[in-house]
């Protein structure tokens, strides 16, 4: 893979990273903390299960149950048996985390149909017939010397960006051609 | 005759003589790229020929010049091609020599003692990378995992991206009995129709949960056919055979990286019976190769590529479980094949950077690391080892008779025409699947929740039927659950928990292996959760209605809580992943990890015992090496031993009837008879001698390196338009090519020589002929050799490969060696 193909796919994961790390430390508000107390059934009382947005200080039995189901006296065998969690999340990673997920998922699918439904009808509109026809498939023959150029000519410079796009993505369809046909059609790997 | 063949023989001696004196002393360097013919050889024909040439421009223009593949190494030899095997003693000796050459220049100068140090700390940099990047990856597939399996069922209108635990999280409106309820989140058919109970309501969840899981599952294999076929499957076995030296090139690049998480979110949540544990090691694994490409130390040099994986192995179970130290030693039993004791203590230190991002991420909330983390510590009795040990039985028959129905089923798949409909394959699964599982409460929720539904104890205000316990003494203020009979839900539960059992016992042989992500931990692990916790509500409710029995009575006194359903589930779960997978150490410190507690480990080691013992009995293998040798990978087993008596002769190549063996000869070649042998055989090295009549070995060539020596140094085959990398002109098909340390000069007229003794291996491993295997066998796997020559009386007969002996011990078994499909 080239070089920038590379940085970019770095970069893109540094600032997916990045991103992750801002949403943990920004500052909870209030709906990501709460205290949850479970009651199990008392007396007459049926088991109730009580939240409440309050922080890690005041969670217990007595600020959270409201409205409190027993008398006086029987509040504190009832706080007893109840048992407080304090719990948070963070709901903005989830938000940003769902996001970017979905736009990956987008493009990916986007860039499929592209590949599959609209470059053979560009390319053919394009350039006409006869470029459709030259294949890559060629280059990957059976001369063990011609193979050699490929490994030699990575060390060569090009001197246009664009041709060296077009040349990475070229490699990079032969290659999943190439694992496409070892996977699916001849079943040698990953069978 | 005789004293001719001997003259000749000793006049070669002689004048090889002096060249093997020379090889002695400098015997340490094997690629020494660095020029060793500063000394120029003061013959006096040299001189003469070269004062010949001395007028006019031929010496400037350099025609009679040695060629010197010497002063700059050529890129792309010290490569190899895909699916070869690398060379370990080479890969090791070129990082020794590049680490004496750092630390002897290091003295020079306070830069390049800053280099010296900046290259002893990359390793711990690089794991640090790993773990960050692994656990960030890692939590965005639980959070996105669960949001997506939650889809199936609803939306939340608060805002989309909440499943539906945290849709409900704020809610003050639950009470005790529909505490899954809340009225932000919406079922689909409450969206759709308006109603949430009722026939019709009913039927629109399914249709629609049938319909999300078709969309996701075919989502996954489309993308993974368009982009990145290598993210298929576990991922396992493949990473298992590239730690032994083998090269699959794309298997862990950015496009696998890239479309394996995304894909593994989209499998899971499509409720298909899989995991995602064994896909998360691949995830790591190719973290780990993308950014050893930051650090020349690690990108050149692949014997240190797989220190770094096998690290990023253990990250990758470590950040599935939350177990660190249970990752570090699947990495050591299950993955690696060569582990150095300075790779445990990196993989430690990046199974606890990814587990500690990942816990700062809080996928959960609650800061759990994993969905089923268990926290009860209530005691067990001596006399429970018996059903544990019927619960290894158990695992150890499930795993031998899984791995035989999976392995056929894969056999089939690639042999027969299911193979050629691999996404109409996936797309029927998913549907047999989804509308199997949607009645039954139990196979309808993700299988995380099952495990973790099944692990717990009953607490306090459970809701699940399990649990639905009468409670004979309901005025008790005790805290503690007492000893109690099973109301009626129980039952309703336990068939419906046999009929998940049969349902995933039977529908995972056929999902592990398709054209998804799939991992094997989690429905092993719900096959063995649900067996066990069958059996622990049998035996409670045994020990309540007959608590006068013998066995019973002296712990399991009325009113007690002696048996916890919930411990028999996960020794049930651990005997099953045991029975599958063959782990032993690694598989009892995940779980005594996940729990919390050292008190369960008994019973847990009783049960991983007995299940790999009675699985063994029944099978050999593991699922990851019945893969393997499915597969065909050149993967030579660290566990097994030989046990057969044959000789290095029976195995080497060429036999009896075979053309003699292909030799180079170290003077008296052309290019042009080089080029003719690579063409016509498709060897991968050949061994070069001095002579072919006296076959005294000099060294191996790899034909890799000779093809691209050849092409960058002849004009023959350069493409017209380039003028890089062109040395020398003067090569052509005649030039004579010498492997030898100093060269005769040319004669005036004949076309400069080629020398190409950089490239050679001058260090070859012999064995004689009369070499028992067994020695060869512990030979190829303590070094990682590739091959190995066989001499005679000290001449050269022949060369054994790691194929050869592949074969070999596929036919001493009675297996097909013709199976055996890389070298």
């Amino acid at each position: 893979m080239s070089r920038f193909e590379f940085s970019l796919h770095l970069f893109s994961s540094v600032c997916f990273l990045l991103l992750l790390s801002i949403q943990t430390t920004n500052a909870k508000s209030s709906e990501d903390i709460r205290c949850k107390c479970i009651c199990p059934p008392y007396k007459d009382v049926l088991g109730q299960i009580y939240n409440q947005n309050v922080s890690l200080k005041d969670c217990n039995c007595l600020h959270v149950v409201e409205p409190m189901p027993v008398e006086g006296k029987d509040v504190e065998a009832y706080c007893l048996r109840c048992e407080c969690k304090y719990e948070e999340r963070s709901s903005g990673t989830i938000k940003v985390t769902i996001i970017i997920y979905l736009s990956i998922l987008g493009l990916l699918l986007l860039y499929m149909v592209y590949l599959t439904l609209l470059e053979p009808v560009l390319k053919r509109r394009l350039f006409g017939h006869s470029q459709l026809i030259q294949s890559d498939d060629d280059v990957g023959d059976q001369q063990p010397f011609a193979n050699a150029h490929d490994v030699l000519s990575r060390s060569r410079s090009r001197s246009n960006m664009l041709n060296k796009v077009e040349h990475a993505q070229q490699r990079w369809k032969r290659q999943v051609q190439e694992q496409r046909k070892s996977v699916f059609d001849r079943h040698v790997v990953l069978s | 005759m005789d004293n001719a063949g001997y003259c000749n023989e000793s006049f070669n001696s002689l004048q090889s003589g002096t060249s093997d004196e020379d090889m002695v002393e400098i015997a340490g360097a094997t690629l020494d790229f660095s020029s060793t013919d500063d000394v120029p050889p003061l013959d006096r024909d040299y001189t003469s020929g070269y004062a010949a040439h001395g007028g006019g421009g031929d010496v400037l223009n350099g025609s009679t010049k040695l060629m010197d593949l010497l002063d700059e190494p050529v890129p792309g030899v010290g490569t190899y091609e895909d699916f070869n095997t690398i060379d370990w003693v080479r890969e090791k000796s070129k990082d020794r020599d590049r680490h004496r050459e750092i630390t002897s220049k290091s003295k020079e100068s306070t830069w390049a003692l800053l280099h010296s140090v900046s290259d002893a700390f990359s390793g711990w940099l690089l794991m640090l990378l790993i773990g960050l990047m692994s656990g960030a990856l890692a939590g965005g597939i639980d959070i996105s995992a669960h949001w997506m399996t939650d889809l199936k069922e609803g939306v939340c209108l608060n805002g989309f991206w909440f499943n539906h635990e945290h849709c409900c999280w704020t809610s003050n409106e639950t009470t005790f009995q529909e505490r899954d309820k809340c009225p932000q989140w919406k079922s689909w058919a409450e969206l759709i129709i308006g109603q949430t109970e009722g026939a019709f309501a009913y039927i629109v969840n399914y249709l629609m949960y049938v319909c999300w899981a078709l969309l996701f599952s075919f989502l996954a294999v489309s993308l993974v056919r368009a982009f990145a076929p290598y993210a298929c499957g576990s991922g396992i076995p493949e990473i298992k055979t590239i730690l032994s030296g083998f090269i699959i090139r794309g298997y862990l690049g950015k496009w696998t990286l890239m479309i394996k998480t995304i894909t593994l979110v989209l499998a899971v949540s499509s409720g298909l019976s899989l995991g995602k544990e064994g896909p998360l090691v691949h995830v790591a694994c190719c973290c780990g190769n993308i950014l050893c490409h930051l650090f020349t130390k690690y990108r050149k040099n692949e014997a240190k590529r797989r220190e770094v994986l096998s690290a990023a192995a253990a990250v990758g179970v470590s950040v599935a479980f939350g177990a660190p130290i249970g990752g570090v030693l699947f990495s050591l039993e299950e993955v690696s094949y060569y582990f150095p004791l300075k790779t445990l203590w990196r993989s430690f230190f990046a199974a606890l950077v990814a587990a500690f991002t990942l816990r700062s991420i809080n996928p959960f909330g609650n800061s759990r690391l994993v969905l089923f983390y268990v926290e009860f510590h209530s005691p067990w009795h001596l006399l429970e080892l018996v059903p544990f040990i019927l619960l290894g039985i158990f695992g150890g028959i499930w795993g031998a008779l899984f791995i035989r129905a999976n392995i056929a089923w894969c056999r089939c798949r690639k042999t027969t025409r299911l193979g050629h409909y691999p996404v109409l394959e996936v797309l029927v699964v998913t549907a047999v699947t989804a509308i199997l599982a949607f009645p039954n409460d139990y196979t309808r929720t993700s299988t995380s929740e099952l495990i973790s539904e099944l692990f717990n104890d009953c607490g306090l205000l459970d809701s699940s039927k399990l649990c639905d316990y009468v409670n004979v003494n309901a005025s008790k203020s005790s805290n503690e659950l007492p000893d109690r009979p099973a109301g009626h839900n129980v039952y309703t539960a336990m068939w419906q928990l046999s009929l998940a059992l049969v349902f995933k016992m039977l529908i995972t042989v056929v999902t592990f292996g398709m054209k998804v992500p799939s991992g094997l931990f989690i429905p092993s692990m719900a096959v063995g959760a649900i067996a066990g916790r069958l059996l622990g509500v049998g035996m409670e409710q045994l020990a309540y209605h007959h608590h006068d029995w013998p066995i019973f009575k002296g712990w399991c006194s009325p009113g007690a809580d002696c048996i916890t359903p919930g411990l028999y589930a996960m020794v049930g779960a651990a005997a099953c992943l045991g029975g599958v997978t063959r782990m032993t150490v690694s598989l009892v410190v995940i779980m005594f990890e996940l729990t919390g507690g050292l008190e369960y480990i008994v019973p847990l080691m009783a049960a991983a015992m007995t299940s790999k013992w009675v699985a063994d009995a029944l099978g050999r293998e593991g699922i990851y090496e019945a893969h393997i040798r499915l597969n065909g990978y050149p993967f030579l087993e660290a566990k097994e031993e030989f046990s057969h008596k044959t000789l290095a002769m029976d195995v080497m190549r060429p036999r009896r009837s075979d053309p003699p063996l292909s030799v180079l000869t170290q003077d008296s070649l052309t290019v042009e008879d080089v080029e003719a042998l690579i063409t016509e055989t498709s060897y991968s090295g050949f061994p070069v001698v001095v002579s072919h009549e006296s076959q005294r070995l000099v060294g191996f060539v790899l034909r890799r390196d000779l093809i691209i020596s050849i092409v960058a140094l002849s004009p023959v085959y350069r493409l017209p338009a380039e003028n890089a990398r062109m040395r020398q002109d003067g090569i052509v098909s005649t030039s004579p090519i010498f492997f030898t340390e100093y060269t005769p000069p040319p004669p005036p007229s004949s076309p400069a020589t080629l020398k190409l003794r950089g490239i050679m291996d001058l260090s070859p491993f012999t064995v004689t002929d009369h070499t028992p295997m067994e020695i060869v066998v512990d030979i190829f796997r303590k070094l990682g050799l590739r091959q190995c020559l066989v001499t005679h009386n000290g001449r050269l007969l022949g060369i054994i490969t790691k194929k050869d002996i592949l074969k070999h011990m596929a036919q001493m078994a009675n297996r097909d060696p013709d199976s055996i499909l890389f070298n």
